[in-house]
């Protein structure tokens, strides 16, 4: 049971490396994929901003909130709480669980959407055609997502710290003051870095994750909720697996 | 002229072709028939490439399909029109841009030069002034149409159906029919089609190929079908007791 689930687990990762380097191959008309590239962008950027927005203000309002409880009666400064809630977000909250919340929502529709063109064969006709059907389908995708992600998750860095300080004033657990102190202390630019880095990382590992779930799929609609599934899961494994190796690496 | 030679394919251990060999027409509809899991869609895939054949040759004119290099391929890719059974639309793009895709991929036209391109195709399928529409805001029978559309856009020299008919009512089967037949005709295109509905093989039936058990059971035309004493085919075409008594009535028998 063991040697065939590592069995399995080899082959897929086999797979999608040789997958992988099909993928990347010359573009056969750059207009075209720019296009694509445009509409992609458009999906997963401008159509994942809602969620990412409510999600990141309550990242923030919660740390706030619960780092309060914690220190709160202990000789830690209130200002501590600024200080926590912008590093927790900026280098962990913002890049690691927006990529997890967005290999939920993208991975999966990435993977439905080329598994329905699997099985209304649309590859096939693309493929008659003489399309480079993995490069079209997945570059598009990939630079669209490296290059909105990052900026995703910035912009949730951004909302997730302006909801921790209306969580603190708001709520009034401590005043404004206290929370901008925090903010501006023991600042260290190379986090930000390590977000971006761990922004496109994510961004590459769901992207690729999942349209090669979609791509691979068989026929009937058990096969592709089943390649959705595994999408988000695997997504989300690889992201979490990827994290703890940048933070290895990195910190 | 399209050449199979010996085609021989299986999956697993189900030998579904067993050597297969065959010619398909310049300027005639040629028929791949046979029942449900004959090896019809396969033989079809074969013979646009989709599937390699274990063994066996496909041959293009004088160009072996699988020999040929990645540019060859390329180029001869250019040369095959395809129709699949859903019509195999991109749902998210509209009708001018699913059959402008081929033009936007391989030519080097202006937006306005496709624009009338594809006017001309559609106009072809008799489908004028639905560029704006979605696939979803489209019949089953005028999808079909837009994907003979697209097929036909880069003139193509070879015209591969799969199963073109398959969910249509027999009115509309009998319009997508003739005009797969016209458009062979007019063009003058090797068109290889693979069907079960038995009135297209009396219809536009030019050369028709019956598989069995992977192999050629029959070949022949429509008009051989209604003289031929060959119980494979006659059993086939003429699958319910109804036809039969029409067919031995026809024939005075």
């Amino acid at each position: 049971m063991i040697g065939k689930l590592i069995y399995g687990l080899f082959f897929q990762l086999g797979q999608w490396v040789l997958w992988m380097n099909h993928a990347f191959s010359r573009p056969e008309k750059l207009k075209v994929y720019w296009r694509e590239t445009v509409r992609q962008m458009n999906d997963l950027g401008v159509g994942s901003l809602p969620v990412v927005i409510i999600i990141s203000v309550f990242f923030g309002a919660v740390t706030t909130v619960q780092f309060y409880y914690q220190i709160s009666g202990t000789f830690v400064p209130n200002y501590y709480i600024g200080y926590i809630v912008r590093d927790m977000t900026i280098i962990e909250l913002a890049p690691t669980f927006t990529c997890m919340l967005l290999a939920g929502k993208v991975g999966s529709n990435i993977a439905t959407e080329i598994g329905g063109m699997r099985q209304k064969e649309i590859i096939d006709a693309m493929e008659v055609m003489g399309v480079n059907t993995a490069a079209f389908l997945v570059l598009p995708r990939l630079v669209a997502a490296v290059f909105m992600i990052p900026l995703l998750v910035i912009l949730a860095a951004a909302i997730s710290i302006l909801g921790g300080y209306f969580a603190s004033v708001w709520g009034h657990l401590f005043t404004s003051s206290e929370f901008l102190q925090g903010l501006h202390s023991f600042f260290i630019p190379y986090n930000v870095y390590i977000m971006l880095v761990k922004a496109v990382t994510f961004a590459f590992l769901l992207t690729t994750i999942s349209a090669y779930q979609g791509y691979f799929v068989k026929s009937g609609s058990i096969e592709l909720g089943r390649a959705s599934t595994n999408a988000v899961v695997l997504s989300d494994v690889a992201i979490l697996v990827a994290d703890y190796i940048i933070a290895i690496l990195m910190t | 002229m399209i050449r199979a030679v010996d085609i021989k394919k299986s999956f697993g251990d189900k030998e579904v072709l067993r050597g297969i060999s065959s010619e398909f027409y310049k300027g005639k509809t040629n028929l791949i028939i046979g029942r449900s899991g004959a090896g019809k869609t396969v033989l079809l895939k074969i013979l646009v490439g989709l599937f390699r054949p274990d063994e066996g040759a496909v041959w293009y004119e004088n160009q072996c399909f699988f020999d040929l290099s990645k540019k060859e391929t390329q180029q001869l890719r250019m040369k095959i029109g395809m129709l699949f059974q859903g019509g195999a639309l991109f749902d998210s793009w509209n009708v001018e841009e699913n059959i402008r895709f081929p033009l936007d991929m391989y030519t080097n036209l202006t937006l306005g030069e496709k624009k009338k391109r594809v006017a001309e195709v559609l106009e072809k399928v008799e489908l004028s002034g639905v560029e704006p529409k979605y696939p979803s805001e489209l019949s089953g029978g005028m999808q079909k149409r837009v994907g003979i559309a697209r097929a036909i856009v880069l003139n193509p020299q070879y015209l591969f159906c799969d199963e073109p008919n398959s969910g249509l009512d027999p009115k509309t089967a009998i319009v997508i029919d003739k005009l797969i037949q016209d458009i062979t005709r007019h063009y003058n295109i090797t068109t290889v089609i693979n069907t079960h509905d038995m009135n297209s093989v009396m219809e536009i039936g030019d050369n028709i190929l019956l598989l069995k058990d992977g192999l050629v059971a029959w070949q022949g035309n429509k008009e051989q079908i209604i003289t031929s004493n060959d119980d494979t085919i006659l059993e086939f075409i003429f699958a319910s007791p109804f036809l039969k008594r029409l067919r031995k009535k026809a024939l005075g028998l």
